[in-house]
């Protein structure tokens, strides 16, 4: 069954059309990758798909649930925005952890809040919190960071920092956990330990869509790539469909261009 | 040495004014200038205006001038509203200057540190389902107020100083105190006046430094 399903979604800024005819869905526990050049809409994409950004024209379905049609202004109320946000999960390129904040109560704190709202939570606050914080520290220790628990961000390592980020989307428990380019602000030296954490959730049949510049990493943990290029979505299959036998003639310039980078930088 | 004592006596007793009026001032122009600097960033565009035309009035025209209009102008005016008489009614129009005055500067300093604080805070708090109230006051706000102590510094230790533009309505404040006994032929007090402000600012300067230190456990 289909978690996701995006139907020809579009997106303007003024005249220029960001997104066209976006079209795909995702299956439950499946990963997928999206690559692209610089400028393709793939972070549109993802904002669109978290409420960041209003679509213009299209639908997307959760779990068979129409939660967005640009259609239908039902589809759209601001009053239920928030609680359709908690579909999905967004770890940011720059991580945007809060800075006030321990690296526990990062993890804990939109939780803590959410319970706010319980009917039961008067009565159960103590075992609530509870319960919120003992998942917090089992996400953290899931992405190795157990040892720092009470550190503030600006004492961790970039690497660590984005870990912080992907447990701290994770404890929102999403169906859908999507990533903007999770390592690109990182030293070189960095980028591994967080791509470790990326596949461990793939082996774990986590649902993800992942917009990366990790071409190696695409292929190895994703279960479907799409390839985007001004705005459209050119090719999607299998990661041997797309890296080993591209159809389409733009994909293939792209591939070859990335690996002639590469060659260049070893 | 009598005569020392009284003097003395009575400067702090008019030192007194001033520190009610700083309090005062803080009290409400804090809140108001946080409120209009809300307005100045609304996207309902007659409000904004409203308020960014405000404050540039305000902080366009001499606190001076201000504190004559709003004590005059009523009476000037023939409104039916007038300060009340004697110096209850000099202090409390004093303070409605000095608050709106202080607020407007205040409201550019908020409104400059949450500009400040990228954007992505704010989209971060969205995606965990955070109302915007909440992202204000629980993520927002205290990286705000980190960015902001320097400035919001600035103005304090100036307002402790401003206090004495009061006397322009006839207020009894510590410096109109010592000018009658400068006129006099007595020009201590005038000296030990500056001795009252510089205690009062090195106090301030201890507690801001104080607040800088322990809001020095995160970084923005
Ligand atoms: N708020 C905006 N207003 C106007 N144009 C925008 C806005 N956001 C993005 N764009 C434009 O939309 C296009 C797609 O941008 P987007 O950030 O989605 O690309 P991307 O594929 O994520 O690129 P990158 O790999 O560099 O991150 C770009 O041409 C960009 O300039
Ligand atoms: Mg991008």
């Amino acid at each position: 069954m289909a978690v996701l399903e995006v139907k020809n979604m579009g997106k303007s800024y003024g005249t220029l059309e960001v997104l066209q005819k976006i079209d795909f869905s995702l299956e439950k526990g499946e990963s997928l990758a999206i690559i692209g050049s610089s400028g393709s809409g793939k972070t549109t994409l993802l904002r669109c798909l978290n409420f960041l950004e209003k679509p213009d024209k299209g639908s997307i379905m959760v779990n068979n649930e129409v939660i967005f049609d640009a259609l239908d202004p039902t589809t759209q109320r601001e009053s239920e925005v928030r609680k359709k946000r908690l579909h999905f999960g967004l770890v940011f390129q720059n991580f945007n952890l809060f800075p006030q904040y321990t690296v526990l109560k990062n993890v804990t704190l939109a939780a803590e809040l959410l319970a706010k709202e319980r009917s039961d939570y008067k009565q159960g606050k103590k075992a609530i919190m509870n319960e919120i914080e003992d998942r917090a520290k089992r996400l953290l220790a899931q992405v190795g960071l157990s040892d720092k628990l009470d550190n503030y961000p600006h004492m961790i390592s970039g690497g660590q920092q984005q870990r912080v980020a992907i447990a701290r989307a994770l404890a929102l428990e999403p169906d859908i956990l999507c990533f903007d380019e999770p390592t690109s602000a990182l030293d070189p030296e960095l980028t591994g330990e967080v791509l470790k954490v990326i596949r461990n959730l793939a082996d774990e049949n986590t649902t993800m869509i992942i917009v990366t510049h990790e071409m190696d990493f695409a292929r190895d943990v994703a279960d479907r790539v799409i390839f985007m290029d001004e705005g459209v979505i050119v090719e999607q299959g299998s990661p041997q469909e797309v890296f080993d036998n591209p159809r389409e003639e733009r994909t293939k310039q792209f591939l070859y261009r990335y690996k002639k980078d590469k060659d260049h930088s070893l | 040495m009598d005569q020392v004592f009284v003097i003395v006596n009575r400067l702090s007793e008019s030192f007194l004014l001033n520190c009610r009026l700083f309090a005062l001032t803080l009290l409400f122009s804090l809140p108001l200038g946080l409120l209009i600097s809300f307005g100045s960033m609304s996207r309902f565009y007659p409000l904004r205006w409203l308020m960014r035309t405000l404050v540039w009035v305000v902080r366009g025209s001499p606190l001076m001038l201000q504190l004559m209009i709003i004590f005059y102008g009523p009476g000037l005016l023939s409104l039916s509203y007038t300060w009340p008489a004697g110096d209850t009614g000099r202090f409390v129009a004093a303070t409605v200057a000095f608050v709106i005055n202080y607020a407007c500067y205040f409201s550019e300093i908020f409104r400059g540190g949450i500009e400040s604080i990228p954007r992505g805070q704010y989209e971060a708090g969205l995606v965990l389902g955070m109302t915007k109230s909440q992202i204000f006051f629980k993520v927002t706000l205290l990286q705000v107020i980190k960015r902001i102590l320097p400035p919001v510094g600035n103005e304090v230790i100036t307002l402790v100083k401003d206090t004495s533009l009061a006397r322009i309505i006839a207020n009894k404040e510590i410096i109109m105190m010592a000018g009658e006994y400068s006129s006099k032929g007595l020009i201590w007090p005038l000296f030990a006046t500056g001795i009252y402000f510089l205690v009062f600012v090195g106090v301030l300067t201890i507690m801001l430094d104080w607040l800088e230190k322990k809001l020095g456990y995160f970084r923005t």
